[in-house]
């Protein structure tokens, strides 16, 4: 074990400019004295319950229970929060810290949007300045996601660096971060980056895990056999895993997006494919050539499209502790209409990737043992993208 | 007396950035070469990396369109193997954390060592996280350099006393002269090692007023931009370029 600061195993770190080094101490120290605050604890609470709709629901899926014939599967329904995704969980805790932390401005990465939009809507309830960087090929792709940022009042920055996508999008927003240190809050939307970011986005997303503890024992009496999330930097996968991780018998299984396979340049499985660097502030698993250059990455799913995963990912991967498996793209939208016609629930296409790893696994388990799946958020976002995908045009 | 400190001894330094592959490699030897001639007195050899997020667009820019041309961590190996033979100033690559990992720190160190390179510059390695790469450059007597920023604060003794090679003041946007005084103090409390900084248009101070506090400048976006402008007719701008900076600074 690594003694260095913000490790899982040999994973995490601090790898920033030196610029950036008192930022990221200073968050360090505030987190660390908040978490345990018992009135920043009340004001989250309370904004998770009132203002999110949380906890959310642990369904019982009966209809893909039946049709599956093998584990029972129940959906947590993180889809149902305010803003449709579990990304208002971190957004909440972070702009919270930022606050008390006397922070006036908002900076934040999206991808599809979501974040971008969880951050807008944060920063909006909590007064603060808010600005979104997304490459410019996704602020195309999810058109309607910038004016949703735009009317919460954000100012959406396109970054036309690079590849013009997620990892672009990161990389501007950490730029702005160098040259804004003062007033300006970064507000990572997964379990990436530098340390303490992978932590503090992990512990305001295992709300999810410790909601399903409970809800699940309520329900049943024991713990699931396997817990399943979709995984890009991993935020709601380590939600989902986080308060399992010390109960062995509870498999934790990452969802990777394969985009059109593993075998093909046209993936985002960082596990699957990928090897050991340094990028965006820590050491992990990166898709990359042999001379460390990133490699650009493809999924069907924009929440999915990046070439990183977050570090406590990669070191519950070494040990062995969860399990991750690629999902294509195919396997998803046929899980997405899957999930749609069977339970009525459209499932953002994220989070379709691991409905479709639950209906191959369902089926090879008991009908006594349990499975839960995490619905990362829903999917209306998507649709005009799944019917393009199936030769529809339709327009949003 | 390493070859890095020898640079140090005759006024005030200036270090050229230059990434290497932009628009090709002969253009970077004629720029390197123009460069020396008209006085500089370190080269910064910029080996290319995807996304170098602490710098600005400009270079990443650069950095993408030398990788395009097909520019590997083994070709400027080579290319530096034949500089090296020409150019007797030192020589530092500057590069990201990634480009040596994945290379392997210890051939990548090694081979550094080999070709004639002196020191390391890898911005998104700070002072917390050198022992990535510190035992390595320590084994073969390559300097990693250690970068300072005006953010840094109470970090600055501490970097400074551990300081190898010469100490890099990265540039921070809106950088006001007084901080800069006070920065250069706590250095210079703490350290007999030089220190440059970096000049790339956007601090609020003059060239004059930074080199007259420190021990030389080190100068990356104006050198891009001049030769994203004049592509392979760069070598003669860039001289002419390094040669009205260095007489600014032996005029202090």
């Amino acid at each position: 074990m690594d003694d260095r600061k913000g490790r899982f195993g040999i994973h995490g770190g601090q790898y920033v400019p030196e610029v950036l080094m008192n930022a990221a101490h200073e968050l360090e120290e505030a987190y660390n004295h908040y978490k345990d605050d018992p009135e920043f604890n009340r004001e989250l609470t309370e904004l998770f319950n009132e203002y999110a709709g949380r906890p959310s629901r642990l369904y019982y899926a009966r209809k893909m229970t039946e049709d599956l014939g093998g584990a029972k599967i129940y959906l947590k329904r993180e889809d149902l929060n305010h803003t449709g995704a579990h990304k208002i969980n971190n957004v909440l805790g972070q702009v919270l810290l930022a606050k008390k932390m006397g922070k006036k401005r908002i900076i934040a990465e999206t991808g599809a949007g979501q974040h971008g939009v969880a951050s807008a809507t944060a920063a909006a309830l909590m007064n603060m300045e808010c600005v979104v960087f997304m490459g410019e090929e996704d602020t195309r792709r999810q058109a309607l996601n910038v004016y949703r940022m735009r009317l919460l009042g954000a100012q959406v920055i396109p970054v036309s660096s690079g590849t013009a996508t997620l990892k672009d999008a990161v990389s501007e927003a950490m730029r702005e971060w160098t040259n804004r240190v003062n007033d300006t809050y970064y507000c990572m939307g997964s379990v990436v980056g530098p340390h303490p970011f992978p932590e503090i986005v992990r512990d305001f997303q295992a709300v999810i895990s410790k909601e399903i503890k409970e809800q699940i024992l309520e329900k049943e009496g024991r713990l699931p056999d396997a817990v399943i999330a979709c995984v890009g930097g991993g935020s709601n996968a380590i939600g989902t895993f986080h308060h399992f991780v010390e109960d062995k018998e509870v498999q934790l299984i990452g969802c990777e997006a394969a985009g059109r396979g593993v075998d093909t340049y046209e993936t985002a499985a960082t596990i699957a494919t990928g090897s050991v660097g340094i990028f965006h502030g820590m050491k992990s698993y990166f898709c990359q050539d042999q001379y460390g250059q990133i490699a650009p990455v493809y999924s069907i799913s924009a929440g999915l499209d990046y070439p990183g995963i977050g570090p406590e990912h990669a070191s519950l991967h070494d040990s062995g502790r969860a399990k991750y498996v690629p999902i294509t793209d195919d396997e998803a939208v046929d899980a997405f209409e899957y999930l749609a016609r069977t339970e009525g629930i459209i499932p953002a296409i994220e989070s379709a990737h691991a409905v479709a790893y639950a209906r191959k696994l369902a089926p090879t388990m008991g009908k006594d043992q349990i499975i839960v799946i995490t619905v990362s958020g829903r999917g209306d976002k998507d649709c005009a993208a799944i019917a393009r995908y199936r030769g529809e045009d339709i327009h949003e | 007396m390493s070859k890095l400190q020898a640079a140090f001894q005759n006024g005030k330094v200036f270090m050229a950035f230059i990434t290497c592959g932009d628009p090709d490699l002969q253009t970077t030897a004629a720029a390197v070469k123009a460069a020396v001639e008209n006085g500089a007195d370190i080269i910064e050899l910029n080996i290319p990396f995807s996304d170098p997020t602490a710098v600005d667009p400009v270079i990443q820019e650069a950095n993408i369109r030398a990788l395009q041309r097909g520019i590997t961590t083994d070709s400027v190996f080579d290319f530096v193997r034949e500089l090296r033979k020409q150019i007797t100033v030192p020589l530092v690559f500057s590069t990201y954390a990634n480009v040596v990992f994945s290379y392997g720190a210890d051939r990548f160190v090694r081979t550094c060592a080999e070709i004639g390179v002196d020191g390391l510059i890898v911005p998104d390695v700070p002072f917390e996280e050198r022992q990535e790469f510190l035992p390595q450059c320590r084994k073969y007597g390559v300097a990693l350099i250690s970068m300072l920023a005006v953010t840094s604060r109470q970090r600055v003794a501490a970097i400074a006393r551990e300081a190898e090679g010469f100490l890099y003041l990265m540039g921070c946007p809106g950088t006001r002269e007084q901080e800069l005084t006070e920065l250069m103090d706590t250095v210079r409390q703490n350290t007999g090692i030089p220190c440059v900084v970096c000049l790339n248009g956007t601090e609020d101070y003059r060239l004059k007023d930074v080199a007259t506090k420190t021990d030389g400048v080190a100068v990356d976006t104006p050198i891009v931009t001049l030769m994203a402008r004049y592509g392979t007719g760069s070598a003669e701008p860039v001289g002419a370029y390094v040669r009205q900076i260095k007489e600014e600074l032996r005029a202090i």
